[in-house]
């Protein structure tokens, strides 16, 4: 398949899995709540977290044998990976919300609240980039 | 197992298989796609149309209903708020993601499948949702 043509049938997937969760047991498939319920929430409410995450790393890792997959060797200096680690997961948690729960989810549902942290973090993300790369090509 | 369980661990194998198959997983290729100054690279903007194009039908129809099929209520969230910690919380998310391209899904696909990126990236990223929790609940 060629690029658009996989990321639309990736997306239609990952639009399909949370319309599943949604209708079968009424929850919203935002990987950084659920991540975060499966670690600190209630007892008895970690299973299905916990089946949804496992479902997901282990269908993840198997799909990435038959695409193109990235390199497993260190890309990227571990400061930067590490730092970077460090504010996604904090604003996440502040924000209530990455790229599924407030992209895919959020609006899907028309949501307000989600439409204006997808386009804030949308547009952070892309101003970073810049930076980021104006910076590397300027350096000696 | 129980069906509800079931079904969460289905639809995390679909979310997966999709992450994986769109190239979510691939950083370089996300890095591609926020840099829209620079060598712009549009394919991904075909992830989150698909996805919501999905759940923008599907999602509607679906809480028409009264309740999900295996029982219980929509854990919908209720607010509408657009306040200061939700900006903050999604510009420094934004941030840390254009700074290298992951955000929480495929990072945590990408330590499954070995990426040595992932494992560096995602003790960081789990410390840092714990801070945040902490620091808002007092």
């Amino acid at each position: 398949m060629s690029g658009w043509a996989s990321a639309l049938a990736g997306g239609v997937l990952i639009g399909l899995a949370a319309v599943l969760l949604l209708w079968s047991i009424g929850r919203i498939a935002g990987i950084s709540g659920i991540a975060t319920g499966a670690i600190e929430g209630a007892r008895g409410d970690r299973a299905w977290r916990l089946a949804f995450l496992a479902g997901l790393v282990i269908a993840g890792a198997i799909a990435l044998q038959f695409v193109p997959a990235p390199p497993r060797t260190q890309t990227a200096p571990a400061p930067l990976l590490l730092a970077a680690g460090f504010l996604v997961g904090f604003g996440t948690r502040l924000g209530s919300g990455c790229t599924s729960g407030h992209g895919v989810c959020g609006l899907g549902r028309l949501s307000r609240r989600s439409l204006a942290a997808v386009a804030t973090f949308m547009a952070f993300a892309m101003a970073t980039t810049f930076i980021v790369r104006q910076a590397s090509v300027s350096l000696p | 197992m129980s069906r509800v369980v079931i079904a969460a661990l289905a639809s995390g194998t679909l979310f997966g298989a999709g992450l994986a198959i769109s190239s979510m997983t691939d950083r370089r290729v996300v890095l591609g796609f926020l840099d829209v100054a620079g060598r712009w690279n549009p394919t991904l903007a075909f992830v989150l149309a698909g996805a919501v194009a999905v759940t923008g039908v599907a999602f509607h129809l679906v809480l028409k209903r009264p309740s999900p099929m295996l029982g219980g209520e929509f854990h919908v969230p209720r607010g509408d708020a657009i306040d200061r910690r939700l900006l903050s919380g999604a510009a420094i998310f934004g941030i840390g993601w254009g700074l290298v391209g992951f955000c929480p899904g495929p990072a945590l696909v990408g330590a499954a499948a070995g990426l040595a990126d992932a494992w560096i990236f995602l003790p960081a990223m789990i410390a840092g949702g714990w801070i945040a929790g902490r620091a808002t609940s007092r």
